[in-house]
């Protein structure tokens, strides 16, 4: 009854809002709409509506679901300190981060899920009904590990905000091994993503130990520091009072992450460059373009610009400022998105195993489908977000 | 090599009331599945338009892994692929499941002294294997390369001269090298690539999800998928296919050649190799001591591509 209860002043809180709320709603629903209506036209007449080719077979889909996958794993560099070192400051917080882990996922998985050819076919994926090539492929894996992931940080989130709703303790013999097997899956969704390419042996760019480090590394800037600026728009807007210690202590983890990140780039960058073999093609073509062919060329080197642009501020006082905090997290989430994605996967397939260097850029779909995506995870992240804010600020309780 | 026989599955189901229950509650169980993932409706409308009817479409989506079918399950499934073949290409096809021939692993070898780049190969393989016309899917690639050169990075793939061999130049054919060990079969999450006894790896079309993990997978680059709905003119179909190679094929599955096993599970040669003007390709069973491939294996230098990768190729090269 009460959990009835729960549900229905979660679902109340949805619809109140002021005039700010409404418009960032209506605008994501428009987005929203432009992406179906762009992928009903992909459904139609297939994959040829996107720039992919059987040389370049993957894009700016599996870039996305990439990176998405890291913003989902990054909720536990607030989880630990607040459930495991009980950092209170932290521990405010954490709810929100948890919506956002479970946005990400959830537009990890439909980015899968718009990216298939068949995804008429998506039931062959369920195991005993389908035919699930597990443990062998790493993409069952992935798709393993994404749903466990998402599955307990549904649980986690509703357990902690229905006790906060009924005003009582959340119970450490509960909550607690549930955070530790989240804290496994949630480095288990980023580790497997990239096993995924770094188990082809065909694909000499991602055949690299260092990928699941750097894929870790990365996530843990970027996503605190998604997180990060979405906690300064809702202070901005006064929709939640965070303390400056919270926010301090998320710069300290994005710094520190960024750092280790940027070193394992460059000892992946010296590797590639100091003895050039054919292996080291596609990093030449990455960066420097290959038989004057360079469509990634103002991809990376814009992410290596933003990526040094955001390091400098977290490490000079200017961090102080809220406006250059704000750049940083901007520079960090789009610099790491483009390494990710158009700096890792796009450049995997280029050259082709055959020596084939085939350009590949985005379509106007795909584009319209990228940010359907987005809009609705973000509608999805504001949503859960809101809900939590109301619980934790006591606006809505059982009485 | 390895002898590792991995035999095709055709189980024969029992026809009694628990098995039927026990399908009827998979079928339940994945209806429930889509409707909750909201995808019923879209289903059902693109089944519409499905040439065939509504029944004949909902069999397709429920259409079971090949290696699953029961013998009269699989004689159903041909029929209505026929059934709908004729409806989209407007031509009367044959669509067989001849089994791999116990006792042979297929083995190719070509020559590349004597191969001179006609493409001769390349347009056989099309008009054999019903590729898209509309994408121009080919699953052999001859690359040009300086005469004293094997790096790939510095091959001409589309070259085109007045007249082949152009001077200086080297010819290398690619395609599907028949791995032992093939890592595209690894990689697919829903085992609807598999190696068959013969040695052959080959997809089920009906079960492929379209995720293209297994091109990534691929050392050879030799898997291609259907971007877009594979057109074909009616008096270019090849009417004589096998289900698991050059049946027609749907939008957004994965294809590859198969060393046309239509042709060679009947004891006929891979259509690349009777187009070849040069008798530049060898073709046979690999574990027939009197086979020609053989008599190539045991008296020519050969070697094969990527070797590195462990991946055992079937496909060998050699030159004179």
């Amino acid at each position: 009854m009460e959990f009835i209860r729960f549900c229905v002043d979660g679902v109340k809180e949805i619809f109140r809002g002021g005039k700010l709320y409404w418009s960032w709603m209506g605008l994501l629903t428009v987005v929203a709409l432009i992406g179906a209506s762009a992928y009903l036209q992909q459904f139609q007449q297939g994959l040829v509506v996107t720039g992919m080719s059987d040389q370049v077979s993957w894009g700016i889909y599996i870039a996305s679901f990439t990176s998405l996958v890291g913003i989902a794993a990054a909720a536990i560099m607030l989880i630990i300190p607040a459930y495991i070192f009980h950092d209170m400051d932290i521990k405010e917080i954490v709810i929100p981060a948890e919506g956002l882990a479970i946005a990400a996922c959830v537009m990890s998985m439909m980015f899968v899920l718009i990216d298939l050819g068949r995804p008429d076919r998506m039931w062959h994926l369920l195991p005993f009904i389908g035919r699930f090539n597990f443990p062998k492929s790493m993409l069952a894996w992935d798709v393993l590990v994404l749903n466990v992931y998402l599955f307990l940080t549904v649980i986690i989130s509703v357990y902690l905000l229905f006790s906060k709703y009924k005003g009582k303790e959340p119970k450490f013999s509960i909550y607690f091994p549930l955070v530790i097997l989240s804290i496994i899956s949630a480095l288990s969704i980023h580790t497997v993503t990239a096993f995924l390419f770094s188990s082809n042996v065909a694909r000499s760019f991602w055949h690299t130990g260092l990928l699941a480090p750097r894929f870790i590394a990365s996530a843990f800037s970027a996503g605190p520091a998604f997180f990060l600026l979405t906690v300064l728009v809702m202070r901005y807007t006064k929709v939640f009072p965070v303390k400056d210690i919270a926010i301090k202590r998320l710069t300290m983890i994005i710094t520190i992450a960024l750092e280790i990140n940027l070193f394992l780039l460059l000892a992946e960058v010296f590797t590639e460059f100091y003895h050039q073999t054919e292996h080291s093609a596609s990093a030449a073509y990455l960066f420097f373009g290959l038989g004057g062919k360079t469509a990634l060329v103002p991809w990376i080197w814009s992410s290596v610009f933003l990526n040094i642009s955001a390091l400098v501020i977290f490490v000079l006082p200017l961090k102080k400022n809220t406006i250059f905090l704000t750049l940083a997290c901007l520079f960090l989430v789009v610099g790491v998105w483009i390494e990710k994605g158009m700096g890792l996967v796009v450049p995997g397939f280029i050259p082709t195993p055959l020596g084939e260097v085939y350009e590949y850029s985005p379509t106007f779909i795909e584009a319209q489908i990228s940010m359907g995506v987005w809009a609705i995870g973000l509608m999805l992240y504001t949503i859960l977000a809101k809900i939590s804010i109301a619980v934790n600020l006591e606006r809505i309780r059982l009485d | 090599m390895s002898e590792k026989n991995n035999p095709v599955k055709t189980v024969e189901a029992p026809e009694n009331s628990d098995v039927s229950r026990r399908e009827l509650f998979k079928k339940t169980a994945i209806a429930g599945t889509i409707a909750a993932a909201g995808a019923a409706s879209t289903t059902i409308a693109a089944s519409n338009a499905e040439p065939g009817g509504f029944s004949d479409a909902l069999d397709e989506f429920f259409q079971k892994h090949y290696q699953e079918m029961s013998k009269k399950e699989m004689k159903k499934t041909l029929a209505r692929l026929e059934r709908k073949a004729k409806v989209k290409h407007g031509k009367q096809i044959q669509i067989s499941n001849t089994p791999p021939i116990e006792g042979v692993l297929f083995g190719y070898a070509l020559n590349i002294s004597k191969c001179k780049g006609y493409r001769k190969c390349v347009d056989a393989c099309v008009e054999e294997n019903n590729q898209n016309r509309d994408t121009k899917i080919q699953y052999i690639r001859v690359l040009e390369l300086e005469n004293e050169s094997m790096n790939f990075e510095e091959a001409d793939h589309y070259y085109n001269h007045e007249t082949v061999p152009h001077t200086g130049k080297k010819y290398f054919p690619i395609q599907c090298q028949q791995c032992e060990n093939p890592p595209c079969v690894t990689a697919c999450p829903v085992e609807a690539t598999w190696k068959e006894a013969d040695g052959i790896t080959v997809i089920d079309y009906n079960w492929c999800i379209g995720c293209r993990y297994c091109a990534a997978a691929c050392p050879y680059w030799a898997r291609k998928f259907n971007w877009s709905e594979p057109s074909i003119p009616e008096e270019e179909i090849n009417p004589e296919t096998h289900y698991l190679s050059n049946r027609p094929r749907m939008r957004g599955v994965m294809e590859k050649c198969t060393f046309c096993l239509q042709r060679t599970r009947k004891g006929k040669l891979p259509a690349c190799l009777e187009a070849c003007p040069t008798g530049a390709r060898v073709f046979g069973n690999i574990l027939d001591p009197k086979s020609e491939i053989r008599y190539v294996l045991e008296n020519k230098k050969v070697f094969r591509l990527k070797e590195e990768l462990k991946t055992e190729p079937k496909f060998w090269y050699y030159s004179d």
